[in-house]
């Protein structure tokens, strides 16, 4: 069961965000329904990478399916959201689990590459299959449901959506299941020897991982209004991880806090510079060079320094 | 489809390959020695093909001495990267070398936008190889006729070096056990760095040779990154004569695809990886993975 002090931190956190739309500012609410989405895509992505200990390279797929299937069932067949959404984000974890049937045969570096080539075939057919994806020049002009149409509208919707999200994860996370996936992760041969299928496990976090993914991307279609082909593409895999990193990985917050330092900095960077890339690339140097922890780690490193718990 | 077509399509398709294995065998050999998957190896590829832009056209000097050139100046590149960052990076876990080799991609991605802008390129032909040869019933372009012939020469050459040198045996033994090698002598950090040198070299000279078939772009090593990645897939990681086979499969299917499938070229490589997979997961020269 979560502490108690986690869950009050947590109701603030959701109270002070539903408090936002009230400072006013169309910005801050725009940037900050952003940060909600990418948390959420982060914190899907670290199932499989803090808790189960494998890389998946090719993350932004299922992100991409969630979001191209919601989009279209809601403005090609003219669904309604309540029907659109959750078809979009099974349909993204139905393709997550014949992927990850495939996947989950290989380990570490063959299973990350396994991803990323399943989610460039992904990104193939979002590329190539025109009359229904718009191919190159994105699908857009979704039809939004009159409610969540307006920005403070959808503000609220995506908080409901990624806090009800967020907490499922953690729930997952923390069940017997979860723990089961973090023995994977530490020794996986000796939870094989206690009698845990890990092949049948890690294929079950691939498919949790892919199913909530899913769900950030339909969010993420609907607040951009459009869907492109660069959702698919493997650099948004390797953004998202970097998130995770940036963040920690063996921590359950880390990778919201990643998403949400590296969304912003991204921002603000493009205000100043075109060579965000550059930027990132000298994160990318830190992290891989003295931070492998990230930032959670180096709170917590910090924090025994000195001496507290 | 006449005999001449099929011919035709068919030699386009053996000169892509080639072309593609000089590159793919670079990044193949890196992670055969090494257990790194450099991201970065397309990069090295567009820098070679921008490099043979510059030497070849903006400074005039003959195409060849570009290629040497492309080849070179990535030797130098990544034998900097290898001695002063790569090296540190080998105790620790695959994620964190996979992300320092995208860490180069994204720097280097934005140093050839400051050098050369965003403008789309081309370098003609060399002089001497822009005809063609004729056979009778077709006639074959002389500079896709050159490609198949070095492809092959590098194939063998890279065999010759590794498989009948004393090098070579102890580039293996490097792959085989790091630490009976240094206890034994070798000087392992250089013979990881040879070999990041070399493997990236193949790649500047790849995109070198490639630059007379296609434009400049940038960009145009996100998408031949993952070709490589396919082409080392099917053939089975870290085996040379693998990267050779999935160069050539792929050059076939990509080649008859665009002629047959027209609109879904792109994505008849990855059916065709998924196809190995699913039958060979350790591709089709490659050998099941021991628990390590």
């Amino acid at each position: 069961m979560p502490q108690r002090r986690d869950l009050i931190a947590s109701a603030i956190v959701v109270l002070l965000l539903a408090l936002l739309p009230l400072a006013g500012s169309r910005y801050a609410i725009d940037l900050t329904t952003e940060v909600m989405i990418y948390a959420l895509f982060a914190l899907s992505l670290n199932v499989l990478i803090g808790f189960t200990g494998n890389i998946s390279f090719g993350h932004a797929a299922y992100f991409a399916i969630g979001g191209y299937a919601c989009a279209i069932l809601l403005t090609t067949y003219g669904w309604p959201l309540a029907l659109a959404l959750p078809a979009a984000v099974v349909l993204a974890g139905l393709v997550a689990a014949v992927v990850g049937y495939f996947c989950v045969r290989l380990t570490q570096i063959y299973f990350a590459m396994l991803t990323l080539a399943f989610a460039m075939l992904v990104w193939g057919v979002a590329f190539k299959w025109k009359e229904v994806t718009g191919g190159d020049d994105g699908f857009t002009g979704i039809k939004m449901p009159e409610i969540i149409a307006h920005h403070v509208g959808y503000f609220y919707f995506t908080l409901v959506v990624v806090a009800a999200g967020i907490a499922a994860l953690w729930v997952i996370c923390h069940s017997a299941f979860g723990l089961t996936l973090v023995a994977i992760r530490e020794n996986s041969v000796r939870a094989g020897f206690i009698g845990v299928d890990t092949r049948h496990m890690r294929w079950a976090a691939f498919t949790v991982a892919g199913t909530f993914g899913g769900l950030a991307g339909a969010l993420f279609g609907m607040y951009h209004r459009g869907m492109y082909i660069e959702n698919a593409f493997w650099t948004e895999s390797a953004n998202v991880l970097i998130m995770v990193l940036l963040g920690g990985i063996y921590s359950f917050i880390g990778p919201i806090i990643g998403a949400a330092v590296l969304h912003l900095l991204q921002t603000f960077t493009n205000q100043y510079t075109p060579y965000w890339p550059t930027v990132l690339g000298l994160i990318l140097l830190v992290i891989v060079m003295v931070l492998p922890d990230g930032l959670i780690g180096l709170v917590r490193r910090v924090r025994a320094r000195g001496g507290r718990p | 489809m006449t005999l001449t077509m099929f011919t035709l399509n068919a030699f386009y398709g053996l000169a892509l390959a080639m072309n593609m294995f000089i590159i793919a065998s670079g990044l193949n050999l890196i992670f055969g020695v090494l257990r790194v998957i450099n991201f970065a190896h397309g990069m090295f590829y567009m820098f070679g093909a921008y490099i043979v832009f510059t030497v070849a056209k903006t400074w005039g000097a003959p195409f060849f001495v570009g290629v040497l050139a492309a080849g070179a100046a990535l030797a130098v590149i990544a034998f900097a990267i290898e001695r002063l960052l790569l090296r540190h990076l080998y105790d620790k876990e695959h994620l964190m070398q996979l992300l320092f080799t995208f860490a180069i991609v994204l720097l280097m991605s934005d140093a050839a936008k400051m050098i050369w802008g965003t403008d789309q390129y081309s370098v003609g032909y060399p002089p001497g190889l822009g005809g063609a040869v004729n056979l009778g019933f077709v006639m074959l372009p002389q500079y896709q006729l050159f490609l198949c012939v070095v492809g092959p020469l590098i194939a063998v050459a890279m065999w010759f070096v590794v498989d009948r040198t004393r090098w070579g045996r102890v580039v293996r033994a490097a792959t085989q056990d790091r630490e009976m090698l240094a206890a034994l002598g070798v000087n392992v950090p250089m013979v990881y760095a040879a070999v990041f040198t070399i493997g990236s070299a193949l790649a500047g000279v790849g995109g070198a040779l490639a630059a007379p078939r296609i434009a400049l772009v940038p960009g145009m090593d996100a998408t031949i990154i993952n070709e490589c990645f396919i082409i080392v897939i099917i053939g089975g990681l870290g085996n040379m004569w693998g990267s050779f086979l999935g160069a050539l499969a792929f050059g076939f299917v990509v080649q008859f695809g665009t002629v047959l499938a027209p609109n879904w070229q792109d994505v008849l490589p990855y059916l065709l990886m998924l196809a190995v997979l699913i039958i060979r997961p350790w591709g089709l020269l490659g050998r099941p993975e021991t628990g390590h």
